[in-house]
């Protein structure tokens, strides 16, 4: 055998190799997209009713919550609902803390921008709310 | 940790939330209720943090301390008087946020445990979809709302012919991309539904005018919570559905208030168009019609001999930030043994609550203050009314001029009482662009200065 014809052999060899790691590669990600939907629908309910579940029995509290706030209480109340939302920091920080996790610079950048966004407000909301309640203190007359 | 354990805390996580809305319901609890609330956040970022598998602490200690020196320094050193905009802004960034919560989840949903990329399950796309949509028009909405609050741009709204269609267009066309996205799991997709939701935010705030945003601002608070029930749904974390549930709902009870303080159908205000600051239609009628016009000295020896005086301030009392000076008159004035109260309407400023905030922060008692169905029969007993920088939410056609487009508006009572003082700056009519007959009264008299200055002059009046 020539060296030639040995090298286009295994040339040939690779690119088979290639081949077949890429069908491997596919039927992974299949596997985990069997077993995400599998996920899904284990337990008798799937997430996504549990979810609405919960939506809606705490859209029903906020309700009943929210019509209890005295009017004079208003402004807080958006400025503390404001940094309750931020609660997505959580969100963020599973983007941001996945390191290493091959080929996720671009999410780890979004998780540090969703984190440093959040965070402005968490503090920046809490801090506000507490210094407009400081000012509704019962007066001495 | 475990994955039950975890659960179970973020649930005393969102009783902290619940609670610490619970606590608002009066002052005295309400202070608590926020301290419970920074809890409830405390306890769900660390058990997020515990819950991940391997954790790069880099990025979020860099992103937690960045923001949170940014956010405590805003916190500590804006006005009050400029809190409308502040949320506004804080909105903006909870939406935006959210759209990069949602990126990170389609690029890495891995980390998230919803499969590999390419291989999410249509149902986690729509709700990642409905988190970054709602997000994108937080952001752009609020940013609107801020630029109108600041006075970056004008107050008034911004109508083009088609608008409306343009608008229901581009939600039919976001409603389309949804279906490619969770069909084909397509990049340009999620991406396009971003882009469209950015421009659907800008369109959707720019109609609406100048005083409509105590509406406005609710309505995007109502909206920062969604996106995070969207962003909830995604990463099927109840935590993150309660919280968004909880602020989705404030915000929405709190446009509600807010429409009906205009008597106006919220509908009406979204479609916007309304007033915007037109000043002076009324400028042909004013010129037949007499007013009294009245000085300082007027006013200060009228309330000095009143037994009962009730304050009623508007926007142009929060722009002039009267309040320390009206704190001041109404300390001389209770120690002659007046009886002063103020009676607040739904509307007044620019955002809800906003007069409260503002006479807290003068040290005004939280008790002296009234809302409009609380103090409006006792209107008819007091002395004096003192309008400071208010003028629709006092006007008399309200209740009788059936013409009128602000007819059926719940107004204060206040040309009941035995004489009326209207500290304004000018004649010109107020946001709705009507005419307040209210000023042509015989027991009226207009105090035509700025409400701080004409409060600073009272008090001199009074002091001697």
């Amino acid at each position: 055998m020539t060296s030639h014809a040995f090298i286009e052999k295994a040339q040939g060899l690779a690119a088979d190799a290639v081949e077949l790691s890429q069908g491997l590669n596919e039927l992974a990600h299949e596997a985990v997209g069997l077993a995400a939907r599998g996920a899904e629908t284990s337990g008798g309910t799937s997430p996504l009713v549990m979810g609405i579940t919960v939506f809606v029995l705490a859209v029903f509290v906020g309700y009943h919550v929210v019509w209890r706030v005295t009017p004079a209480l208003h402004s807080p109340l958006m400025s503390v609902t404001n940094a309750i939302s931020s609660v997505i920091i959580v969100g963020g920080l599973i983007a941001a803390g996945a390191g290493g996790a091959g080929g996720a610079g671009f999410s780890e950048i979004m998780g540090f921008l969703a984190v440093t966004l959040a965070s402005i407000n968490i503090f920046g909301g809490f801090i506000v709310t507490q210094r407009m309640l400081a000012m509704f203190k019962r007066k001495q007359k | 940790m475990d994955q039950n354990l975890a659960s179970l805390l973020y649930l005393g996580a969102s009783v902290c939330f619940i609670l610490a809305l619970r606590g608002l319901s009066h002052p005295e609890t309400s202070r608590g209720g926020n301290r419970l609330g920074m809890i409830g956040m405390a306890i769900a970022v660390a058990i997020t943090l515990a819950m991940l598998p391997e954790i790069d602490f880099v990025l979020i200690l860099a992103g937690v301390l960045v923001g949170g020196t940014i956010g405590t320094a805003i916190a500590l050193k804006i006005q009050m008087t400029a809190l409308p905009q502040l949320v506004a802004a804080f909105h903006s960034l909870v939406g935006l946020a959210a759209v990069f919560v949602a990126a990170a989840a389609f690029t890495n949903p891995a980390a998230y445990g919803l499969g590999a990329p390419g291989h999410i399950g249509a149902a986690s796309l729509v709700e990642m979809s409905i988190g970054a949509g709602i997000g994108a028009i937080t952001f752009t909405g609020s940013i609107i709302a801020f630029a109108k609050l600041q006075a970056l741009m004008s107050g008034k709204p911004i109508i083009f012919p088609m608008q409306h269609w343009l608008n229901l267009g581009l939600g039919i066309l976001t409603v389309l991309l949804v279906v490619w996205l969770s069909t084909a799991e397509s990049g340009v997709a999620f991406w396009a539904i971003v882009a469209v939701s950015l421009a659907l935010g800008v369109l959707i705030i720019i109609p609406i005018g100048g005083a409509d945003m105590p509406v406005v601002i609710s309505m995007l608070n109502s909206y920062s919570g969604w996106a995070a029930c969207g962003i909830g749904f995604t990463l099927q974390n109840n935590l993150l559905i309660v919280a968004g549930a909880l602020v989705g709902s404030s915000g929405a009870i709190l446009s509600y208030v807010m429409c009906k303080g205009m008597n106006r159908s919220f509908v009406s205000v979204i479609l916007g168009g309304f007033g915007g600051e037109t000043a002076g239609p009324a400028a042909g009628e004013a010129g037949e019609k007499t007013y009294h016009q009245g000085a300082a000295a007027d006013a200060a020896f009228m309330m000095r001999n009143a037994d009962k005086v009730i304050i009623v301030p508007g926007y142009g009392f929060a722009v002039a930030q009267a309040q320390h000076a009206l704190r001041e008159m109404a300390d001389l004035l209770k120690a002659e043994g007046v009886e002063v109260k103020y009676a607040v309407h739904p509307v007044a400023g620019r955002m809800p609550g906003h007069m409260n905030v503002l006479l807290a922060e003068a040290n005004v008692p939280y008790d002296e203050v009234f809302e409009m169905a609380e103090i409006n029969r006792e209107f008819a007993e007091a002395d004096v009314a003192l309008v400071i920088g208010a003028n629709d939410v006092t006007n008399p056609s309200a209740r009788t001029d059936r013409s009128s487009p602000i007819y059926g508006m719940p107004i204060l009572d206040v040309d009941k009482a035995r004489q009326i003082f209207v500290i304004k700056r000018t004649m010109a009519s107020g946001y709705a662009g009507v005419d307040n007959p209210l000023f042509y009264l015989d027991h009226n008299m207009m105090l035509l200065a700025d409400a701080k200055k004409m409060c600073e002059d009272i008090v001199k009046a009074l002091d001697r």
